[in-house]
């Protein structure tokens, strides 16, 4: 610094104006403040905030942290950030905390096996709650499972009779159930493949399966699926009969999920998206809004309920009671005592977010996509959601109130699916284009690109222990892929 | 009642003659032999028109054959499955319906390189000058002859200007000047009417290629971007060779095979 010009020192003197020092102050995301208002100088990084922070905090063990001010991530060093974002430090700076996932999930960067088996093209993939085990449904009228430790064909599940259009695994890793392009269910053991049982119902094929949140039901017994007969139906698991038929709209279901206060959201092809109590079935609200197909469906927890009572390890207690009490505290943990939020993609290249249990108006609605919203997702720490589009692009929005954040463009086709780490600082998207990419969210791009499907890659699973990352497409294999 | 039916309303009237349906039925039995013997018999421009009209019949038979035979099959019920399976979220949104084109740029690129391809029409027939070009006589008197016109198919780019007509020593007529052509995929059993890029080459010399004939045989580069192909890589492609299958010349269109 000693050779540079009296005069570029003195430019960057009063262009650095908020340099020497800023007044901040750490709030959370409530806007509870956290400890005092401190004088820190403007060249603080991330790290040394978050060192400070886990000082303010005295947390016993280190947690990362993410900062935002003004509703801007910070990445640089605070006082760049000042300059290139022109913030006032007139006042006290206000820091919004937000803690971040305490283990990391390493970004996949390799395929480490292709699973041929499969005679058609692989519809849909799922890992189970665990991680321990993966499942595929095919066009060959198939389901498969696999062994993730040696990388091979474990089972093949015979029963459908038409593709295998959905695949679900309840929340405690023991059942999986499947819905075919005829309108049947099998439902398989999880550990063996084993078929238990079908059943029937419904008369159409069926679109999506989901399972009772584990906090709610411990071991895993209920079920809803939705079809192209407009009809939502509750399955007992054990008996195989159908409890409920939920039905008022008018055409095909297009996915359901089972929210953990107890409600099943479906949304359907006549534009709208009904909310239903799984108890006895009746109608809890409609939510009107679309202007075409809605096609998808996310809720703020749908990662907690899914892990149910399983950890990023793929622990969980062994008692029955003791894992609903896990499942629960995870619920509890990830909505954080707030009512949950939906949020919905249609054909009309729009989202919206809703608050079911408030009111049947939309938070907001979420546009920009130019093309039909194909899939959106929910970030396990349920702060972002992910929309992936026919518009070869994928959008990042706020979770809380639906605000857009950022694009990520790099795929050459239709964007299929989307799958988040559980850490939710990465996701993989896969695309008609072949390739599977998987994105960072700090840096907002790019991170790995992964070729080596030959076509579509119609399913993209990242499993909830963020090993391994499955993919299955056009090309009839089943690809796994690793750090 | 048209004045003509004279022997209907006549028949009508009194009924047939007595052996009416006898002469018929006989008559009916010799009209093989008959047309046998003419076919036999005739010759010169009849016997021609004569056998090319039995030829007609011939072909209008076996397709009405063909016709009932398709009408009467017992087909197997395909209620099941429809092939090439696809997920829910793609069910019902009729989207164009292909298997797959795996391309493969590098493949093609070591082809490029040695400048051979395995193509559908390895020999073709070679053509001489004086069946490519015509002479055209120029001057006050007719009696220069250094210019020539193409009497094949030429492609020529989008920027192309014709040189002055005092240095054109080939003339590529605009009506013979074709820029789209039908190219089949060979794996998909699809044709589609694609943009031409370019000549890559034409197997009956370097000048032909340079000057855009594009006869039988002929590999062209034609723009399948709209096809939505993409290599393994994930990019998009947009390139690629194709082979002439007609004799553009003559048939108005080109036709042309994928090289995949």
């Amino acid at each position: 610094m000693a050779d540079r010009p009296a005069k570029a020192r003195k430019v960057a003197a009063s262009s650095s104006s908020p340099s020497a020092n800023v007044i901040v102050q750490f709030e959370s995301e409530d806007g509870v403040a956290a400890g005092p208002q401190l004088d820190v100088p403007a060249e603080v990084t991330t790290p040394q905030l978050e060192t400070l922070l886990n000082g303010i905090l005295s947390n016993e063990h280190k947690v990362p942290y993410s900062f935002q001010v003004g509703g801007l991530e910070l990445a640089a060093p605070l006082g760049d950030h000042l300059r290139q974002h022109a913030a006032s430090v007139e006042a006290a700076l206000k820091i919004v905390y937000r803690p971040q996932a305490v283990f990391r999930v390493r970004p996949i960067s390799r395929c480490t096996a292709s699973l041929a088996g499969h005679s058609e093209a692989v519809l849909s993939v799922s890992f189970s709650p665990d991680g321990k085990h993966l499942a595929s449904g095919s066009g060959d009228c198939t389901v498969r499972f696999w062994d993730l430790d040696t990388q091979t064909p474990l089972k093949t599940g015979q029963g459908h009779t038409n593709w295998v259009l959905a695949v679900a695994w309840s929340p405690d890793a023991r059942l999986l159930a499947t819905g075919d392009m005829d309108g049947k269910v099998w439902l398989w053991t999880a550990d063996t493949g084993e078929p238990l049982g079908l059943c029937k119902g419904h008369q159409k094929w069926i679109s999506s399966i989901a399972w009772e949140p584990a906090h709610l039901a411990y071991p895993s017994q209920r079920f809803c699926t939705g079809s192209k007969d407009c009809t939502i139906r509750v399955f007992d698991a054990r008996t195989r009969r159908c409890q409920l038929t939920l039905s008022n709209q008018s055409k095909a279901i297009t996915c359901v999920t089972w929210g953990g206060d107890g409600a099943i959201y479906s949304s359907s092809r006549d534009t709208t998206i009904s909310v239903w109590d799984s108890k006895d079935g009746h109608l809890l609200s409609c939510l009107r809004g679309h202007a075409h197909w809605a096609n998808t469906l996310a809720i703020s927890s749908e990662y907690a309920l899914r892990t149910g009572p399983f950890d990023h390890t793929g622990s969980a207690p062994e008692d029955a009671e003791g894992a609903r009490k896990a499942a629960e505290e995870r619920y509890k943990e990830a909505t954080s005592s707030r009512p949950e939020r939906l949020v919905s993609g249609s054909d009309d290249h729009t989202m919206m977010l809703w608050q079911p249990s408030s009111s049947n108006k939309p938070i907001a609605r979420l546009t920009g996509h130019h093309q039909l919203i194909n899939q959106v997702r929910f970030s396990p720490d349920g702060r972002w959601i992910i929309s992936a589009s026919f518009d070869k692009s994928v959008k990042l929005w706020d979770g809380m109130n639906g605000n857009f954040v950022a694009s990520f463009y790099g795929h050459v086709g239709p964007v299929f699916q989307v799958s988040w780490s559980s850490d939710s600082r990465l996701f993989v998207s896969g695309s008609k284009d072949s390739t599977l990419k998987v994105w960072d969210m700090k840096s907002r791009k790019l991170k790995v690109e992964l070729p080596g499907h030959s076509d579509e890659v119609f399913s993209v699973d990242w499993s909830p222990d963020g090993g391994s990352v499955a993919s299955g497409g056009k090309d009839k294999v089943l690809k796994l892929w690793r750090h | 009642m048209p004045q003509n039916e004279h022997i209907e309303l006549h028949q009508k009237r009194y009924g047939y003659r007595l052996d009416h349906h006898e002469r018929k039925r006989k008559k009916e039995a010799r009209a093989a032999k008959e047309r046998s013997r003419k076919a036999r018999r005739l010759i010169g421009l009849p016997g021609k028109l004569y056998a090319q009209k039995l030829h007609k019949e011939k072909i209008l038979m076996k397709k009405t054959i063909a016709m009932h035979e398709e009408k009467d099959k017992k087909r197997r019920l395909d209620d099941g499955q429809p092939q090439n399976a696809v997920p829910a979220y793609l069910l019902e949104r009729d989207q164009a319906d292909r298997a797959k084109v795996l391309s493969n740029t590098i493949k093609q690129k070591r082809k490029e390189k040695a400048g051979k391809w395995e193509v559908p029409l390895p020999k073709v027939r070679p053509i001489s000058e004086q069946e490519m070009f015509s002479v055209i006589h120029t001057g006050k008197r007719r009696k220069k002859q250094w210019k020539r016109m193409i009497t094949k198919v030429t492609f020529v780019g989008p920027s192309f200007t014709r040189k002055p007509p005092k240095y054109e020593r080939f003339i590529q007529p605009t009506g013979l000047r074709m820029k789209k052509a039908h190219v089949t995929h060979p794996e998909l059993q699809a044709t589609f009417c694609l943009d031409i890029i370019g000549i890559k080459k034409n197997p009956n010399g370097p000048m032909y290629t340079s000057l855009g004939v594009v006869t039988k045989g002929t590999i062209i580069e034609v723009n399948v971007s709209e096809l939505g192909l993409v290599t393994p890589g994930g990019k998009v492609v947009w390139g690629k060779y194709a082979q002439v299958t007609n004799n553009p010349e003559n048939d108005g269109c080109i036709n042309a095979v994928l090289l995949v």
